[in-house]
């Protein structure tokens, strides 16, 4: 799967959870850009994340990812 | 809606929430509304919103609070102005094994763990008592869930030192006071958690991250048997079931194959599976839930069937029976009223997935399970959650005689001319007097199950029914019904408030099951004595519309009252002078005590 192909599987994972067809994210989107997007939704987002693309993340990915970009980058790795 | 039915998609829901929830508002349903507490110790978020979830799908809307982060005891044990503010219909505590404050280590003696077991489960009970005293409504407590480690291997289960002794112990002290304490639910994470996978159910994950006691992909499976217990609790269930025959009931077709070679009986695999859920529904029918036929035979056929000399069930386990060649969905309606139960209480069961489809296509209101592979007809119809029983009556025993008598009586109204001649014959005695301690329970599960024949739709708890009965300001009224079929039970309630000269009628009820016996017209006569002895000169209908109790439109016109007013909602007041009240009750031999 290319960069491309995976940021237009995610756009489709953050609509869902936040309810918003309007949402596309890139490297650079964090928490900050999408208005509900707070500590407790955030663990919907990656289970949901986790579920689309059949991978895991650990504690330690989870608490230092800084924006959507690292975790495209952790993606490509996995798949 | 599909997607909140078992077995439904935990994943999809918790992703798809938001959109879902806007889905359920949208249905325009008239919701019940009902204040939950969450007393959490550990993070319930996602909880609460799921539960939401399935409580829209069961017609209940929520408002919630929510406690801080496990802050659950404080919140129970000391004063609380926001939480007394909002007057919770329902608490729930969910705590698990991580609010275990002390288990037992190795070295300790029997007695130092007992001691140990004994102070963990009065932190529970103390806060249990002090709810109930302060708020007096259900309280729901997960009971706990084991570790997914055992220090002592398998041994960790009998051991007085193991983790997992230590649990068991303190949970069966939980069902202890679960089984002397009315209003008071276990709900069964060990079960679930057991049901999910401990290792899923534990995976440590969640914890550490985000402080959830168990992994959010299983939170929904938890919210959904939440959900059940509180419908139960506002009399949702499902009140029967409707079954196919053939490959539901036994393999094969009768019509085609005779009975002599439909698959059934011990001697084979496949006729296990089959004799297995009889012997299911049969256990299912004991509670009270009432088995009915829907089946595409002739009834010849269908009857042969059921007296198959390896079959569970008999043609004399079910109440309605329908073998014909007419469309599935009409025998539906005509099983619901010849119940005399709305068709939303009723669940079709059926292995042909066209069968289905045109029922659900045709009645919207029918539950219809998923009824696919015949050996997981068990776990499909149990885990659905449509019989979520809360309090076992032996009402519930009775109830199969109680609906079959009325179709006796039924059958019996064509034979007379008059329907009076008709209702002399039943020769009815009744028993009409105020609450008494032995049928609190019974009145307190008729306020919650009665819709159809229900002027205000009031519910009320037993606590809350207890206390009625003791407060001098209310006038009470239970009516017990017997007829030469049978006993009825308290079959009708109402409760009626004192001011000064007036009173007004804060509930009236009726079960369905003793519709046109004249017992309304026994009950108002009661209820005016009563009205005469406490010098009462009037007296105060009202009548709320709901998407059910449509038959009890023009009750208190009927009785004689006169409306004197009517909102737009459809919201009537009737008043009744009493002056020279003359009995209406003609049929029925009253006991008044």
């Amino acid at each position: 799967m290319t960069r491309e192909e995976i940021y237009k599987q995610l756009d489709e994972v953050f609509q869902d959870v936040f309810d918003d067809e309007s949402i596309q994210v890139n490297d650079s989107t964090t928490a900050d850009d999408i208005e509900d997007w707070d500590s407790l939704e955030h663990i919907n987002l990656v289970v949901a994340i986790e579920n689309k693309f059949g991978i895991k993340f650990n504690m330690n990915e989870v608490t230092s990812m800084k924006n959507v970009g690292e975790m495209v980058d952790i993606i490509l790795e996995r798949i | 809606m599909k997607e909140l039915e078992y077995p439904f998609d935990g994943d999809y829901i918790l992703k798809k929430k938001k959109t879902l929830k806007k889905e359920l508002l949208k249905q325009n349903k008239k919701f019940l509304e009902k204040n939950i507490a969450i007393l959490g110790g550990s993070t319930t978020n996602d909880i609460k919103l799921v539960l939401e979830l399935f409580l829209l799908n069961y017609g209940i809307k929520p408002n919630f609070y929510e406690s801080e982060y496990n802050k659950f005891w404080e919140d129970a044990m000391f004063e609380n102005k926001e939480l007394e503010e909002f007057k919770p219909d329902i608490i729930y505590i969910c705590t698990s094994n991580k609010n275990i404050i002390n288990f037992p280590s190795l070295s300790e003696s029997k007695e130092e763990v007992n001691e140990k077991l004994n102070s963990e489960y009065i932190r529970f009970e103390s806060m249990w008592q002090n709810l109930k005293n302060k708020y007096q409504c259900p309280i729901i407590q997960n009971n706990f869930d084991y570790l997914s480690y055992r220090i002592l291997g398998n041994k960790d289960a009998t051991d007085y030192r193991g983790k997992i002794n230590f649990i068991t112990k303190l949970n069966l002290m939980f069902y202890d006071y679960a089984e002397n304490n009315a209003n008071f639910y276990i709900l069964d994470i060990n079960y679930l958690s057991s049901q999910y996978g401990l290792d899923k159910w534990q995976d440590p994950f969640y914890w550490y991250m985000y402080k959830y006691a168990m992994a959010v992909p299983a939170i929904p499976l938890l919210s959904f048997n939440l959900a059940n217990i509180i419908k139960a609790i506002y009399g949702k269930n499902k009140k029967g079931l409707v079954l196919d025959l053939d490959n539901t009931l036994w393999g094969g077709i009768v019509g085609d194959d005779g009975v002599d070679n439909l698959i059934i009986g011990e001697e084979t695999s496949e006729g296990q599976v089959y004799t297995d859920f009889q012997k299911y529904l049969k256990e299912i029918s004991q509670m009270g839930i009432l088995l009915n036929i829907n089946s595409k035979n002739d009834l010849e056929n269908a009857l042969a069937g059921l007296n198959h000399i390896d079959g569970i069930l008999k043609p004399d386990d079910f109440i309605v029976i329908k073998a014909n060649w007419e469309p599935k969905s009409n025998n539906m309606l005509a099983i619901a009223s010849e119940l005399n139960l709305g068709v939303d209480s009723l669940v079709f069961v059926d292995d042909n997935p066209a069968e289905r489809a045109i029922v659900k296509d045709y009645i919207n209101d029918v539950a219809v399970p998923e009824m696919n592979e015949p050996y997981k007809y068990i776990q499909v119809i149990d885990h659905s959650g449509y019989f979520e029983n809360i309090n076992l009556s032996g009402d519930d025993f009775k109830k199969n005689k109680m609906y079959k008598d009325n179709i006796e009586r039924n059958k019996m109204i064509s034979s007379f001319e008059n329907y009076g001649d008709y209702l002399k014959s039943l020769n009815m005695k009744a028993t009409i007097d105020k609450f008494e301690p032995i049928y609190m329970a019974r009145i307190a599960q008729l306020t919650n199950k009665s819709n159809q024949f229900n002027l205000t739709t009031k519910r009320y708890t037993q606590n809350e029914i207890e206390d009625t009965a003791n407060n001098a300001e209310y006038i009470t009224l239970y009516g017990k019904l017997e007829d030469k079929f049978g006993d009825n039970g308290v079959v009708s309630v109402v409760i009626g408030k004192k001011t000064n000269e007036k009173l007004d009628i804060d509930l009236w009820i009726m079960s369905c099951r003793v519709l046109k016996r004249d017992m309304e017209f026994a009950m108002m006569d009661s209820l005016i004595k009563e009205c005469i002895k406490h010098s009462i000169k009037e007296v105060y209908g009202y009548y709320y519309p709901t998407v059910k109790n449509g038959m009890v439109k023009d009750f208190y016109k009927i009785q004689g009252f006169t409306k004197i007013s009517e909102d737009k909602d459809g919201n009537t007041v009737w008043k009744f002078v009493i002056n020279d009240y003359k009995n209406k009750n003609k049929f029925i031999d009253v006991e008044e005590k």
